[in-house]
């Protein structure tokens, strides 16, 4: 009853504002590119939330991996200097 | 609910003792509300139980669009036919991010088809139930769309990560379609006898089900005591019932309607309203299949896809043709 073949998945990437990056909204299903542009249009896109659609296979999307967490995120944590919060600046200086 | 009475495998509920430490942390996890990603270890019976609650949410979303798509060539006015086309063309987009959010979890998008058109997937018994006038349509929005959002917005809150998300997008949406329900509620109500009438009959014949959409009490069902403990379901049935009574019975009474209940009453005491005995015998029979519109349903479904097959098909060639193209030019 069901076509066999199934339609790659796309992710869709809206961009709500100009000025503003593309932001992973969700994904859907199409048979090429095009399609998937005019379906994100339909599925993400009916109360004016963008003004530009990226899509991209999922397939073609290369990913961390979840249990590699810790070591590929570690290296950032003992580096709080790279905080501003980290320097304390005299009050009577005021902003900085 | 759009999911109803949704399994979840388990015989009781696990103490930290009997997990293994994988189990423990995962639940460590859910205790402190961090969201569970697709490719995160998980419980076996958490995915499965995920998969079928999403994916029976997302089949009621698409056979919803035919109750309410049956007054869209009828509808009294033209804007009010560009409304409903709008709401009805949401739902099918509300479909879609479940179906899609499903699909993280590891099913194919075919298989959740085969599962919808062979009848094998259950969906919500709401829709079940005919649309004879067009005060049904203003029903549906104001009752069937109102106990609905008591269920989504707390699932906003959910532990899995792209159900949550779709949950907060559907919630957003929802809203218009409660009240462009009550807008043709409010019209009806304050219009001629017969109007006033029509609206009257629609609450009559759609309050019982939506009381029943929340499904038979869950207060002693290790299922909805384990989803609750996995976050996946936030508040208990009665709860939710309960909540929409509350909220409901004002806003008929606002209307100048009667709620067909001749057992409700304001509880003072415990500040809620009492409401009457459900008849749970005829929530089974629709589950079973036997309600007024199920077949009707299920074959409208599977014409409606054999009949975009050449749609599809057409998509598919077009596509390999262009494909093909594009590494001609290439090589």
């Amino acid at each position: 009853m069901t076509d066999k073949k199934e339609w790659p998945l796309w992710e869709v990437f809206i961009r709500s504002q100009h000025g503003l990056a593309h932001r992973h909204v969700g994904s859907l299903h199409a048979p090429d590119a095009e399609m998937a542009i005019m379906n994100a249009r339909d599925v993400y896109t009916r109360r004016n939330e963008g003004v530009s659609i990226w899509v991209v296979k999922a397939s073609d999307i290369a990913a961390s991996s979840p249990s590699e967490k810790g070591p590929l995120f570690d290296p950032a944590n003992s580096k709080v200097y790279r905080h501003p919060t980290f320097y304390e600046i005299p009050e009577e200086l005021g902003h900085m | 609910m759009y999911a109803q009475m949704v399994k979840t495998g388990v015989d009781h509920i696990q103490s930290k003792e009997e997990m293994s430490p994988e189990e423990r942390a995962f639940q460590d996890r859910v205790d402190q509300d961090i969201k569970i990603e697709p490719k995160e270890w998980m419980p076996e019976a958490y995915r499965k139980t995920l998969i079928r609650q999403i994916s029976q949410h997302a089949h009621s979303e698409i056979i919803g669009m035919q109750p309410e798509g049956n007054w869209i060539t009828r509808a009294p006015t033209l804007e009010r036919k560009a409304i409903l086309l709008a709401k009805v063309q949401d739902e099918a987009g509300h479909g879609l991010y479940l179906y899609c959010a499903a699909e993280t979890l590891g099913v194919s998008r075919d298989d959740l088809m085969e599962q919808l058109n062979s009848g094998k997937a259950k969906y919500s018994s709401i829709f079940n139930y005919p649309t004879l006038t067009w005060a049904d349509i203003g029903a549906i929005g104001w009752l069937v769309d109102g106990a609905a959002i008591m269920n989504q917005v707390p699932l906003q809150r959910c532990s899995y990560g792209p159900y949550s998300r779709a949950m907060i997008r559907i919630c957003k949406e929802e809203s218009f379609h409660q009240r462009q329900g009550y807008d043709i509620m409010m019209k009806l109500a304050k219009g001629s006898s017969e109007q006033k009438a029509m609206a009257q009959d629609a609450l009559n014949r759609w309050w019982w089900p939506s009381l029943m959409m929340f499904g038979p009490s869950d207060a002693e069902s290790v299922h909805s005591a384990q989803s609750m403990r996995w976050k996946i379901k936030i508040n208990s049935n009665d709860e939710l019932r309960q909540k929409f009574v509350d909220q409901t019975v004002p806003q008929a009474e606002y209307l100048g309607l009667t709620v067909p209940d001749p057992d409700l009453k304001w509880n003072a005491e415990r500040g809620h309203y009492e409401f009457g005995e459900i008849n749970w015998d005829e929530f089974y029979q629709v589950i079973a299949g036997n309600g007024p519109c199920n077949r009707d349903r299920l074959r409208t479904r599977v014409k409606a896809y054999e009949e975009g097959r050449w749609v599809r098909e057409a998509a598919d060639a077009y596509a390999a043709k262009k494909a093909a193209r594009a590494q001609a030019k290439a090589a």
